[in-house]
């Protein structure tokens, strides 16, 4: 099939280029003296010549060699052009034509050697020769009948060629792009008249007329597709030159490629098919090149001698997606990260945050080649980056994912087309603009109560709260300084959740209107200097609105530089202290439990893991994972249930991590991160279950973390246990803190016991030792007060250093005072600060009473130490 | 001395237009077509000169007020502007005019360059002036009345 559509585009593009040769050997022997037209000749025969080589068409092939030849003599100023070779070409040119017929009926050339002709090429190409061979001139005046007796003799009857009806070079044109452009803005302008009609026969109740407008309706949505169509190619236009590609450079790198392609007759807009090829046909260069292991080194790791790369394209909700992927050794992330280190294009801090697919989209920045030399084929460091701006140009994304060792994915996402769009219509004070469709996120609309509730201002920036993030927010009349000035505060807010490159802001307007397809037209060099319009439209009552740049708008509201920069500082009120007074929990989804949560601040990374990454070491489930063996704990175990993912899927993992100590939590689907007031409803005496809370409007079970780990018996706690038996107790009165807060704690590595009120704390300190006390200040019966004042007066319990943890109501007026007589201050939310201060207090605790477990902890070294470096 | 017959070509054909008191003309084949006050979009943040678009039969069309190019007062609010369409190397752009007056023709004979004297402004964007029975015809030039420096 892929060779009968090459088969195809050749006869096409020689048939039209042999026409013009035709032509222009006439006007070379009339100025035999131009170069241009000269060049222009040979450039077609050396053209066909090599595509005939390609396509294993001998006979043509030869012909134009020898044709080749002569025209090459003549370019080089050897010999002089002289009629009789004029003639000679154009009888070759006739051979070729005659093939050509031959092949588009047959498939393939007719079988005559056309040895006559051959040999007196052959001659000519012999400089001296032809010049004085009368018989060449004696051929000269009658090529067309040449051609003619060729075609006879070969048995290709006139009439065969007829009765094929419909041939390739038949049924297509050639049109000029000009020219379906100006089709496209006709159509677009004869859908606005539409639209303005059908709006104005709606009014009238006229039937006829509605009838008449229904059927105008229907014709312009035809003849827009239809248009639409004449610039739709497929995508097979630009893979057929990649097999040819592939096997060139296979080659030339020794090595043993097989290209697989799936969705070629996928269609796409002329002006993105012509956008997309160069960074295809690069992108295919770097996996033969880089992606794909030489023979040896696959045996090696177990695959296949031979690579694969394939080709995919399909349709998918109004986008055109082309994935390209490889089985060879995937990207190196740390060298990648090693080389955007020194090259200075990222942070150390930065780096260290890095997923690994974020690690490896690091290739996309301008400047970045990992190559370690550079090859002829690819690698200037000019590559990806070209690639991800053209494919940006046209209003695309593209994505790599990769698995070391495994291979490399890109996937890259493209409108269908470019010239009629669907966008989002919003109006704020009486102004009507359109937002493309493809930056909208989503829309929320937030009434009366609400929308002062969820709107934080930090300064003079605006933030929502959405699902737990804090989306800075930027309000289009200010933006447009549209502002009226009058003040009021709206009781309804419509948020426009948008997407600027990798970050996302909402937009504030007055109305979300509906959304429809635009034709979308240039503005004016007027306009250039204003970056927040892409262009304009004309909507169905005929007036002009303008459609909104989301990057523009985002740079001109400083929505994105925002939360980057001063936005995390300490010395402002940063957003993230905002969130300190609720709890951010990560909901997600394991076996018969639909709806679990665990605190976020306990959790390190999220983690997607292909199957086929997973390993056994001593019967439990691990993978490698940065440069470490991570234990993996299948959650719907523990829980006494089976995993419900499907086994196709990578394994979505939940990574806690305690300094070294690492585990991962294998879930079936990570569905949110929210934030929330929680409040324990009902205790639970399920094992691995704290309770149930209301989270988010919905029951949701918190996850007994410390259980579920313990219980995996993945020797996370008996390593933790033998080097530290530090005793706490922790009196708080709300069971689901309490709970946590022992999560946390034993986590870390510390003996935990819970009391409830002050009595209780103080009973249970009379029973047992304990090294540590933390408690809530807002502790019922007089609260932390009282078991610091009680202590005190025991001459046992006096030395036990008593934190005092802020109350659950005035979380934020944590101001870092130590109350008199406590030893520290404890931030309830501040996991991280908690652990530090114990360890503080407990490294002195140490060097006063020689415990067993500080005698321990001195023979291991110092555990603190070497932990704080994490 | 009226200016008359002989000297006329085509070349001195100008579309005529009133802003105040001032009498201004455009060579006619620059001049695409005339309008009445049409509904305009405006566009937020553009510079004042930059009234609004107009939709010209689906072509979008940046409309600019003239009054504001050339630094006159402003118009008064029930005073409609008219729209002077131009061809302009990347389409058409509209000129918000006071008032339209005839496509007339000048002789090469009454042509005076810009004098000296003119105010700063307009002396930029005129680049001739032909001296016709009792008034001048300021010769606008609108390569220069359409280049627009954005403020912003």
């Amino acid at each position: 099939m892929e060779d009968n559509d090459l088969t195809n585009e050749f006869l096409i593009e020689s048939t039209e280029n042999l026409g013009r040769l035709d032509q222009e050997m006439v006007q070379l022997e009339q100025r035999p003296k131009d170069a241009t037209l000269l060049a222009s000749i040979f450039r077609i025969i050396h053209t066909l010549k090599g595509t005939c080589g390609f396509l294993g068409f001998s006979t043509i092939e030869g012909i134009t060699h020898h044709a080749e030849t002569i025209l090459g003599q003549i370019r080089t100023g050897e010999r002089d052009l002289t009629p009789a070779l004029v003639s000679l070409v154009l009888e070759s040119v006739d051979a070729v034509k005659a093939e050509l017929g031959a092949i588009e009926s047959t498939q393939k050339e007719s079988g005559l050697q056309y040895a006559d002709l051959v040999h007196r090429l052959e001659d000519a190409a012999i400089i001296g020769g032809v010049e004085e061979a009368p018989v060449v001139a004696v051929s000269a005046p009658e090529p067309e009948a040449v051609s003619e007796k060729q075609a006879a003799a070969k048995g290709l009857e006139p009439e065969a060629t007829a009765a094929k009806g419909s041939s390739v070079t038949d049924s297509t044109i050639r049109v000029d792009v000009g020219l379906l452009d100006k089709l496209m803005n006709l159509v677009g302008e004869l859908v606005l008249a539409r639209n303005q009609v059908l709006q104005f026969t709606s009014r009238l109740e006229d039937a006829s007329l509605n009838a008449t407008s229904q059927r105008l309706n229907l014709i312009t949505s035809e003849l827009q597709e239809g248009v639409m169509k004449t610039r739709m190619q497929p995508i097979g236009v630009v893979w057929n030159k990649l097999p040819r590609v592939v096997r060139d450079l296979s080659a030339v790198c020794g090595k043993h490629i097989n290209l697989e392609m799936d969705g070629a007759e996928t269609e796409l807009d002329k002006t993105i098919i012509e956008a997309i090829k160069d960074p295809l046909t690069h992108i295919v260069r770097n996996a033969c090149d880089h992606g794909i292991e030489g023979s040896e080194a696959r045996i090696q790791a177990g695959k296949a001698p031979a690579g694969r790369l394939m080709l995919r394209a399909f349709h998918e909700g109004g986008n055109v997606n082309i994935e390209i992927a490889d089985d060879g050794n995937g990207v190196d992330t740390q060298r990648v990260r090693a080389k955007a280190l020194q090259l200075g294009l990222i942070r150390e801090d930065q780096a260290e945050r890095m997923s690994e697919r974020e690690l490896a989209n690091l290739v996309f920045l301008p400047g970045f080649s990992t190559a370690k030399e550079v090859t002829s084929i690819s690698g200037r460091g000019v590559g990806m980056d070209v690639v991800k701006t053209n494919i940006e140009k046209i209003g695309g994304t593209v994505d790599l994912v990769s698995r070391r060792g495994a291979g490399t994915t890109i996937r890259i996402k493209i409108p269908l087309t470019l010239a009629i769009i669907p966008g989002l219509v919003v109006s704020v004070k009486q102004e009507r603009f359109v937002i493309p469709q493809t930056s909208l996120l989503e829309l929320v609309r937030l009434e009366g109560e609400e929308s002062r509730r969820q709107i934080e201002w930090v300064g003079e920036a605006p933030l929502y709260r959405r699902r737990g993030n804090l989306l800075p927010l930027a309000f289009l009349d200010r933006v447009l300084h549209l502002d009226d000035g009058s003040g009021v505060a709206p009781d309804v807010l419509n948020i426009v959740i948008l997407q600027a490159e990798d970050r996302q802001f909402g937009l504030v307007v007055d109305r979300v209107n509906d959304t429809q397809e635009i034709v979308v037209k240039p503005l004016g060099k007027q306009m250039k200097g204003l970056n927040c319009y892409a262009g304009a439209t004309i909507m169905g009552d005929g007036h002009v609105a303008l459609i909104l740049d989301v990057m523009g708008i985002a740079q001109r509201s400083g929505v994105l530089a925002e939360g980057r920069g001063s936005g995390r500082n300490d010395d402002k009120a940063a957003p993230d202290t905002l969130l300190e007074s609720r709890n951010s929990m990560l909901l997600f989804r394991a076996g018969e439990f639909d709806r679990l949560a665990v605190p976020l601040s306990l959790v390190a990374r999220l983690e997607e893991i292909p199957r086929d990454r997973l390993e056994h070491a001593a019967g439990r489930p691990v993978v490698q994972y940065r440069g470490q063996l991570l234990p993996l704990v299948g959650l719907a175990d523990q829980l006494g249930g089976y995993s419900q993912q499907n086994n196709d899927l990578p394994v979505q993992v939940i990574v806690f991590a305690d300094g070294e100590n690492r585990i991962g939590m294998m879930v079936d689907e990570i569905v949110d991160i929210v934030e929330d007031d929680i409040v324990i409803r009902r205790a639970s005496n399920r094992s691995g279950i704290l309770g149930s809370a209301v989270i988010g409007n919905q029951v949701t079970d918190v996850l007994d973390l410390q259980t579920v780990i313990r219980s995996a018996d993945t020797g996370w706690f008996e390593k933790a246990q033998d080097e530290r038996l530090l005793r706490i107790l922790v009196a708080e009165e709300a069971a689901f803190a309490r709970s946590l807060l022992r999560s946390s704690l034993e986590m870390g590595g510390y003996a935990v016991s819970e009391a409830r009120d002050a009595d209780e704390a103080l009973a249970k300190l009379a029973a047992n030792r304990f090294d540590l006390v933390i408690a809530a200040l807002d502790l019922p019966n007089e609260g932390a007060a009282k078991i610091l004042d009680a202590t005190r007066r025991q001459p046992e319990l006096s030395r036990i250093p008593i934190l005092a943890m802020e109350s659950m109501r005035h979380a934020d007026t944590g101001s870092g005072l130590i109350p008199d007589g406590f030893s520290a201050a404890l931030s309830r939310f501040d996991r991280e600060g908690m652990l530090r201060s114990i360890e503080k207090l407990a490294k002195a605790i140490d060097t006063e009473e020689v415990s067993v477990a500080a005698f321990n902890r001195n023979a291991h070294g110092d555990p603190y130490h070497s932990r704080k470096e994490n | 001395m009226a200016p008359h017959e002989n000297a006329v070509d085509l070349n001195r054909q100008f579309a005529t237009f009133f802003m105040k008191d001032l009498f201004f003309g455009i060579e006619v084949q620059k001049v695409q077509e005339v309008l009445r006050a049409q509904e305009m979009t405006r566009v937020p943040l553009a510079p004042g000169v930059l009234r609004g678009l107009i939709n010209l039969r689906g072509q979008i069309v940046a409309a600019i007020d003239m009054r504001e190019r050339l630094a006159l007062p402003k118009r008064s609010s029930e005073q409609e502007p008219m729209n002077m369409i131009v061809r302009a190397e990347d389409g058409a752009v509209s000129l918000l005019v006071d008032e339209i007056g005839d496509v007339i023709h000048v002789s090469a004979s009454s042509y005076e360059p810009v004098p000296e004297t003119m105010a700063g402004n307009l002396k930029q964007l005129v680049s001739g002036v032909y001296k016709l029975d009792g008034r001048l015809l300021l010769v606008l030039d609108t390569e220069r009345t359409l280049q627009l420096q954005h403020a912003h």
